[in-house]
């Protein structure tokens, strides 16, 4: 595991923090509103955009099904196209395979393409350990660098900063990482851009490695693809002599065909455009043409043990569009960082609770950061139903049960803290199916309706310190109907 | 026609109201009503709160005592797709574990013999000029589960644009959750109330009197933060709207004092239900 999001408080713990941060909460309205209006316009104009979120779901459900199978036939395929491929089994193997890599080719310095899996994995903090910098490249991941900050969106890692904090950020902190920021800087959108192009440029022209994720990899071709916006990613894709490329296992499609489906889904569901500015594809090396060099690290790191939840494996589809967090009302509100993983959002509180386990406070409480309103699933381009998931793991938390752990079956105990929820859970199901106890209580309520408090002690608060009670009603509905119409019917 | 009402526990204990206006709007409509009094809860915050085990027994009671209902009608578009969506699922889960199909067998069925009141009235009545009276401003929240689990659509919209003297007001943002979701409100309290708020703050928005939903859960939320604020907007659950008519109007109480929400002193809320408050 990372090391980076270790000794993070739970989710409501930091969400207490992020809610009333007043300037966050604007930012990430802002943004995630016209995000999420430009997709529905961009989603809206395939009239087959049904047929395209099944054929993306049933391709992925496809190939984790024979997983073993595609991923034999891609090592083969990027061998023999001239790439190196690595098997890495968890983050701390992954890092040391990148940190050999980078060291036997003697250089100190790397270039990033934006990438999820070498953020899962702490790989920046891990080759720092080792005297090796990584230089971030994709434009929001440089404000997130400079600014000693984390990501806190998948698609948009700065959607936290404003323009103003962003110029502030250039300003302060360029001239430690190279080229300072140029006299003068203005928040002008397009003086941050050349600001940033003309300090990233000296990165490009003089580094010898690039460091790379990518979106998918063709099993049948040996084919790595990476899309973006900006043309950052291609430059690390390109220039470097020695191209080290960390993707997580379930990121494979079985045929160049299938790519067909996701660059239609993927641009749409993410940045809301119809054809992706920037799709950059390669197998294995060409002489005289980009990297001499390329390794492939395959990473798993929980994959397989999340494969083997029939519930949950579901996950593995997500081609990481961040359309689920751009409507989610919880995300909006609280802010990415609250999630304490590389993966934010609802996607992340099915995903993180999986690869990385629920032992922690933190990823025991990520999959109740949901109201289970179900606006992620409806958008989601291969149909991963993230609420069912979410109460699936909330039962892994306070019920325990068989699961996979580093590839062995494991049975879990109930999660710590829930003991007086689940007393009264089972108090309420024992009520509830015994009617007479239920009509009890629910005289007893109205009998004592005038003692009851607007306030209430204890974990109760949670509800009365922004919202009142109802008032119990003098008489209950069934009293009601008993005295109205018991000839009529209602056996008990 | 004769139906079943499947009040649902929320409601039987903290809203009769409701439950009233169901029965007078579904006997005004012809329908012969029956309240089997053996029911309780469907189990929905057991299973939403991961204690599915625990949600499988009222789940069971839930299908044995409609059993015999061709047609079951609750007025809260998440109790509806607990039982239309999940129970066949519980039932499911327990195969995958081993445990056989009697779950399964037992759950099958109910689910399609459930309708949420507002399907009810448009698609098995057939009706969506219910002969109601409301002279007021309202806007409408689609709850979550009604708009994207059971796909309600505009059935609730077209049932309050036939209300007489209703003048309907557009909600911004309508379809984003209002945050309550269950124990959510309780376990991530400050998300939830922040959501709440912004809802209300676009009710309030809307300049409607009235912030109407179909699920008193969600309004129960809303209500709490409403009374908390101070605000004028009043929540009301749409079979309220629906049973109101010219002869027997839903009367709302005076500005502050929300229909089913209590604020200030003691005996406040029995007077605004004495004055308030069809019988």
């Amino acid at each position: 595991m990372s090391s980076t999001f270790l000794g993070l408080p739970s989710f409501p713990v930091a969400a207490r923090e992020s809610t009333r941060d007043g300037q966050l909460r604007a930012n990430l309205r802002h943004a995630t509103h016209t995000i999420r209006a430009k997709r529905a316009v961009a989603v809206g104009e395939l009239s087959d955009w049904g047929e395209l979120r099944a054929a993306g779901a049933a391709i992925k459900d496809h190939t984790l099904a024979h997983l073993d199978h595609y991923l034999q036939q891609l090592e083969q395929a990027v061998t023999a196209a001239g790439g190196h491929v690595h098997w890495a089994a968890d983050a701390d193997e992954a890092n040391r395979i990148v940190t050999d890599l980078v060291h036997a080719t003697g250089e100190t310095e790397v270039v990033k393409v934006k990438s999820m899996a070498t953020q899962e994995i702490g790989l920046n903090e891990a080759l720092a350990a080792q005297g090796i910098r990584a230089y971030e490249t994709d434009l929001a991941e440089l404000i997130v660098q400079l600014g000693d900050d984390r990501p806190s969106h998948i698609l948009v890692p700065a959607i936290h900063k404003n323009r103003a904090e962003i110029r502030d950020i250039f300003r302060t902190q360029m001239a430690a990482w190279g080229r300072p920021a140029p006299q003068g800087l203005s928040d002008e959108p397009a003086a941050l851009a050349e600001a940033a192009r003309l300090h990233l440029r000296q990165k490009f022209l003089h580094t010898k490695v690039g460091i790379s994720g990518a979106n998918f990899m063709v099993a049948d071709t040996g084919t790595l693809v990476v899309l973006e916006s900006e043309g950052n990613g291609r430059m690390c894709l390109t220039l470097p002599e020695t191209l080290i490329s960390v993707v997580g296992i379930e990121k494979i499609v079985p045929t160049f065909r299938d790519l067909e489906v996701f660059l239609q889904t993927l641009p749409r569901s993410s940045t809301a455009e119809r054809m992706n500015p920037y799709t950059t594809m390669w197998t294995g090396t060409t002489d005289g043409d980009g990297p001499k060099e390329f390794h492939l690290v395959l990473l798993d790191n929980g994959r397989t043990d999340t494969l083997a939840d029939t519930v949950g494996r579901q996950a593995l589809r997500c081609i990481r569009c961040s359309a689920c967090l751009n409507v989610c009302p919880v995300y909006e509100r609280a802010g990415g960082h609250a999630y304490g993983s590389a993966y934010p959002g609802p996607i992340g509180a099915i995903l993180t609770p999986q690869l990385r386990g629920t032992a922690t406070e933190l990823d025991a409480s990520l999959p109740y950061a949901s109201s289970l309103c179900g606006a992620c699933y409806d958008v989601c381009p291969v149909a991963i139903d993230i609420p069912d998931i979410l109460v699936h793991l909330r039962q892994r938390v306070v019920e325990g049960g068989e699961t996979v752990r580093g590839g062995v079956k494991t049975v879990l105990e109930p999660a710590k803290g829930h003991t007086t929820e689940r007393a009264a859970m089972r108090a309420a199901r024992w009520v509830f199916t015994h009617p007479a106890a239920f009509a009890a209580g629910r005289r007893a309520a109205t009998a004592t309706r005038r003692l009851h408090s607007r306030r209430l002690p204890g974990p109760g608060r949670a509800w009365t310190d922004t919202r009142d009670l109802p008032a119990v009603p003098a008489q209950s509905f069934r009293a009601w109907w008993q005295r109205t119409h018991t000839t009529k019917g209602g056996t008990p | 026609m004769r139906a079943a009402l499947f009040l649902t526990c929320v409601n039987d204990t903290l809203y009769p109201d409701t439950g009233r206006a169901v029965v007078r709007l579904l006997e005004r409509l012809g329908v012969e009503v029956d309240f089997p009094l053996a029911q309780t809860c469907c189990g929905q915050a057991h299973y939403n709160t991961g204690y599915r085990h625990e949600a499988e027994p009222l789940a069971r009671r839930h299908a044995r005592v409609f059993r015999d209902y061709d047609y079951v009608v609750t007025p809260s578009g998440s109790c509806a797709a607990m039982v239309r969506d999940i129970h066949p699922r519980l039932g499911g889960r327990a195969r995958a574990e081993g445990r056989g199909d009697g779950l399964a067998r037992d759950l099958t069925g109910t689910g399609t013999r459930t309708y949420e009141l507002t399907e009810f009235l448009v698609d098995v009545l057939g009706v969506t000029d219910v002969g109601a009276y409301f002279p007021h401003t309202v806007t409408y929240h689609p709850t979550c589960h009604g708009l994207r689990m059971l796909g309600l659509g505009d059935r609730p919209r077209r049932l309050l644009e036939a209300v007489r003297g209703l003048e309907l007001r557009e909600l911004a943002g309508a379809e984003e959750c209002c945050g309550f979701g269950g124990t959510f409100a309780v376990k991530n309290s400050d998300v939830s109330a922040a959501m709440g708020a912004d809802k209300v703050a676009n009710a309030v928005r809307s300049g409607a009197e009235v912030l109407c939903a179909a699920d008193n859960s969600c309004l129960m939320h809303l209500g709490g933060t409403i009374a908390r604020q101070g605000t004028a907007i009043r929540p009301v659950h749409i079979a309220e709207i629906l049973a109101s008519t010219r002869e027997e109007p839903l009367r709302l109480p005076a500005t502050g004092a929300p229909v089913h929400m209590t604020v200030g002193r003691p005996g406040t809320e029995a007077r605004a239900r004495r004055e308030g408050t069809h019988r």
